[in-house]
């Protein structure tokens, strides 16, 4: 019996791809837009609301392209839904800029097109991490977050 | 130590007889410096010469007797005081007198057992080491020297793949392959990742080889774990269907032979850890474990050696060079 001396490193044998899953769409389709911030009411009643847009293949996803209408404390529910009943870490949200809600200020405080654009950059990150996060797609409160019209806060928590 | 030059000291020194044919093998101390020690395998005589130089010439030296020992201890860190020696075997070299003048004196340990390989680790260490003492009346002179056994093994009879399917259901499902279960220190890890479904985006894969030494028993085992490789086999998304090779040459890391239990006191075991990263940095990741073993340099000859003196000593050391000896496993059986 010969001891082999020189390793054989020889690829391994491997199926060849089939060609429609080398050039067609990817399963792993999933973009979440948030932009359009439109600021509502009057005063000190005033709010801003982004639009939320989602387009996937993710079968987990029953419709695959929506478009609501969200605003900053509708993520922070989220994120509290999240961080009570999954067992994820929860990237952060942009900050609550809470001095900018003092009043005295020189510019428009939590109006101002520039903190407006920061938001909205911070939203939209947090989405797509934990959109793309295989336990928080399990989570009711993200698909109601995403596809729903409205966030019902009664609603009944659980896995989907 | 002597008393301000009054009476006599003695200098002792441990030579081998073979010191220069002998190859030295490299070995990292506990500390992190390297150094090199004379090479030895199981089964070898270790034999040499123990020189006593007297610093004052003329006097004399007292001694309660001169031995030499070779000793094969296992050492943890945590409980330093307490030694577990498993092989401990001593010659006398001079019975209690007076030496008048410096003396060398030769010594044998015949076809000495070194049942484990020398190795410093994180929290243990197992030494071999020869030491000679001159026991006198207040403090003894003594000298210590380390050497360093590999333990060798030949190709295992079988050597399977490892080939498994694993993943997050609906999320990510992967088949891995690794060409064998068991590899030399030299050898190349040959194997291939299989994509089945892909629903989360990755951003690239790594392999890494991860040291886990175990020491303690019972309820109180440690493991200490140490990342010896990183590297990359994947960057970009992979979609369902494509295969990515793995090719990972060992020889240039720096690793031991699996220890198993040795003496009952510590292991040290290698993983392979397969990681994916996607794109929010978060790692899925599957460890399996892989066999390490060392392959001899000149595996024929040493083997051959090594099964003699094996034979002799299991069965009586007055077997003449030219009988002969049970051939080695692997090798056709004689009857003899």
């Amino acid at each position: 019996m010969s001891e082999p001396t020189v390793a054989d490193t020889r690829r391994l044998n491997s199926k060849p791809q089939d060609l429609t899953d080398a050039y067609g769409p990817p399963s792993n389709f999933l973009e979440i837009d948030v932009y359009d911030p439109q600021t509502v009411g009057v005063g000190r009643n005033r709010f801003t609301t982004y639009e939320v847009r989602m387009r996937t293949n993710l079968p987990i996803f029953k419709t695959k392209d929506t478009c609501v209408r969200r605003r900053y404390s509708d993520f922070e529910w989220l994120k509290n839904e999240l961080e009570r009943d999954s067992k994820i870490v929860v990237p952060p949200l942009p900050g609550k800029a809470l001095k900018r809600q003092l009043p005295f200020r020189g510019d428009e405080g939590i109006f101002e097109d520039s903190f407006i654009e920061e938001r909205r950059v911070g939203l939209e990150q947090f989405i797509n991490r934990i959109a793309g996060h295989p336990l928080a797609q399990n989570e009711r409160c993200l698909h109601m977050f995403l596809q729903d019209e409205s966030i019902d806060r009664n609603y009944i928590p659980g896995k989907v | 130590m002597s008393f301000f030059g009054f009476g006599q000291s003695a200098e002792v020194d441990i030579v081998l007889n073979d010191a220069e044919t002998r190859k030295k093998a490299e070995h990292k101390t506990e500390d992190g410096k390297k150094d090199k020690y004379f090479l030895f395998y199981d089964g070898e005589t270790v034999s040499g010469k123990v020189n006593v130089t007297l610093k004052n010439p003329g006097k004399r030296l007292e001694h309660y007797g001169i031995k030499i020992e070779f000793i094969g201890q296992i050492e943890l860190y945590y409980d330093r005081g307490n030694h577990h020696e498993f092989v401990s075997l001593v010659k006398d070299l001079a019975r209690p007198g007076e030496l008048s003048h410096s003396q060398s004196f030769d010594f044998e340990f015949t076809h000495v057992e070194k049942p484990y390989e020398t190795y410093t680790g994180q929290n243990v260490k197992l030494r071999y080491f020869l030491r000679a003492t001159i026991s006198r009346r207040l403090n003894d002179v003594s000298k210590e020297m380390d050497i360093v056994v590999h333990t060798l093994s030949t190709y295992p009879e079988l050597n399977s793949s490892i080939k498994m399917e694993v993943g997050i259901e609906d999320c990510l499902h992967i088949e891995f392959e690794y060409n064998k279960s068991k590899y030399h220190l030299k050898d190349v890890i040959v194997g291939k990742i299989y994509f089945l479904l892909v629903r989360i985006k990755i951003k690239h894969m790594e392999i890494d080889i991860i040291k886990r030494e175990t020491t303690g028993t019972g309820p109180s085992v440690y493991h200490e774990n140490d990342t010896i490789a990183k590297y990359e086999i994947m960057d970009g998304a992979p979609v369902r269907g494509e295969s990515i090779p793995i090719r990972l040459f060992l020889a240039g890391y720096e690793m031991t032979p699996t220890m198993r239990d040795i003496n009952k006191k510590f292991s040290v075991r290698y993983y392979l850890n397969l990681v994916l990263i996607d794109e929010e940095e978060r790692r899925y990741f599957k460890q399996q474990e892989i066999t390490l073993w060392r392959k001899g340099d000149i595996v024929r000859r040493s083997m051959s050696q090594q099964a003699t003196i094996a034979s002799q000593r299991f069965e009586g050391s007055d077997r003449s060079s030219s009988e002969k000896v049970p051939e080695p496993k692997e090798e056709k059986e004689d009857s003899s």
